[in-house]
């Protein structure tokens, strides 16, 4: 192993020779070596579950999130028919909420798609290479004196080992990846019990701690925009709108 | 020579694709060395390309161990600064 010289080599070394230090006679080393190779196909088996299970959880809060944009969407059109613009406002400036952590959440789930693929290839090519173990240590065990058995189980476990090692750190990518997701997801789970997508109608007294992640989201802006078309697709013109004070407290606020 | 991608499979490299590889490794290791992102990804990804279309890839069912395994695709530049330094990969 001549060239193996970087730190995954090494992680790669040492995972092998720990797995090789566990059993002295071949007989040993072959079972041994087997049920490792089967514990380790379901450990991907498993992780695989796992990248679906979190992929799931974001998709069904993005279509929540799609059903509160389109929700506050049409809250907002009446609220400025009905000449309340603070109101039509506030539900703008969470449907811009809603809208962004939907794009990411798209995103994520895009991205575990990406994951689960590439598990899943890694999965089936392991379970080959087991498969070809399984035949190999077979024929090992048939036709090869003791001392050359345990020289030639050695080379295979360690073939094997290596496959097992590199699906293992692709698994810790995979589930590293899917923890900063799950993290996340909380974070829009927290918004929503927070009430920032709810219905209007039910605006209490969570008001406050919403209206400083509404700034903190820095939606300002765009909702000011969005209010002008909706204005105007309304009929109401792009009048002098928004009192001064309103504006002075929205304000451009940097996220 | 055989060498693994990692998350990809493994290649069978003869002698002169190899010294190529090993270029590639060195000038992705000048790259991390001079703090240069840009030219560490070209380098890698040049490596990479060698890699897969100029070896042959190794079938799933057989069981081989690697000389030179290459850490995966989507390595960041961070990342890359413990892989790529001294003699790279590939030690000259």
């Amino acid at each position: 192993m001549a060239g193996m010289s970087g730190r995954m080599s090494t992680v790669i070394k040492a995972k092998i020779s720990k797995l090789l230090d566990k059993a002295e006679d071949p007989g040993e080393t072959l079972d041994y070596s087997y049920t490792k190779q089967l514990e380790s196909l379901q450990q991907v088996k498993k992780g695989i579950a796992d990248v679906v299970t979190a992929k799931k959880r974001l998709g069904m809060q993005a279509q929540k999130l799609e059903q509160s944009v389109v929700k506050l969407d049409t809250q907002a059109r009446q609220a400025l028919a009905a000449g309340n613009e603070e109101l039509a406002r506030t539900a703008l400036e969470r449907k811009q909420v809603a809208q962004t952590e939907l794009q990411s959440l798209d995103q994520q789930v895009a991205e575990l798609q990406t994951q689960q693929e590439k598990l899943t290839e890694s999965e089936k090519r392991l379970r080959t290479k087991i498969e070809a173990f399984r035949t190999k240590k077979e024929v090992i065990k048939a036709q090869y004196s003791a001392a050359e058995a345990q020289v030639r189980i050695s080379e295979a476990a360690t073939g094997v080992g290596e496959e097992m090692a590199d699906v293992g750190l692709a698994m810790q990518r995979a589930v590293d990846k899917t923890e900063d997701m799950k993290a996340r997801a909380s974070a829009v789970e927290e918004l929503e019990a927070a009430g920032t997508f709810e219905d209007l109608t039910q605006l209490g007294s969570g008001q406050d701690d919403i209206d400083r992640q509404l700034a903190e989201l820095g939606a300002g802006g765009m909702v000011d925009d969005e209010l002008s078309k909706m204005k105007a697709e309304l009929g109401m013109g792009s009048a002098p709108a928004a009192p001064a004070e309103l504006e002075a407290g929205e304000g451009e606020t940097k996220p | 020579m055989i060498v693994r991608i990692m998350g990809e499979g493994q290649y069978r490299l003869g002698e002169d694709v190899l010294a190529r590889v090993n270029e590639l490794d060195n000038a992705a290791v000048a790259a991390v060395d001079g703090d240069d992102e840009d030219a560490f990804h070209t380098a890698f990804e040049e490596m990479l390309d060698v890699i897969r279309n100029e070896g042959e890839h190794l079938g799933d069912e057989e069981i081989e161990t690697s000389d030179v395994i290459v850490p995966p695709p989507d390595t960041s530049f961070a990342e890359a600064a413990a892989e790529f330094t001294g003699d790279g990969l590939i030690p000259d």
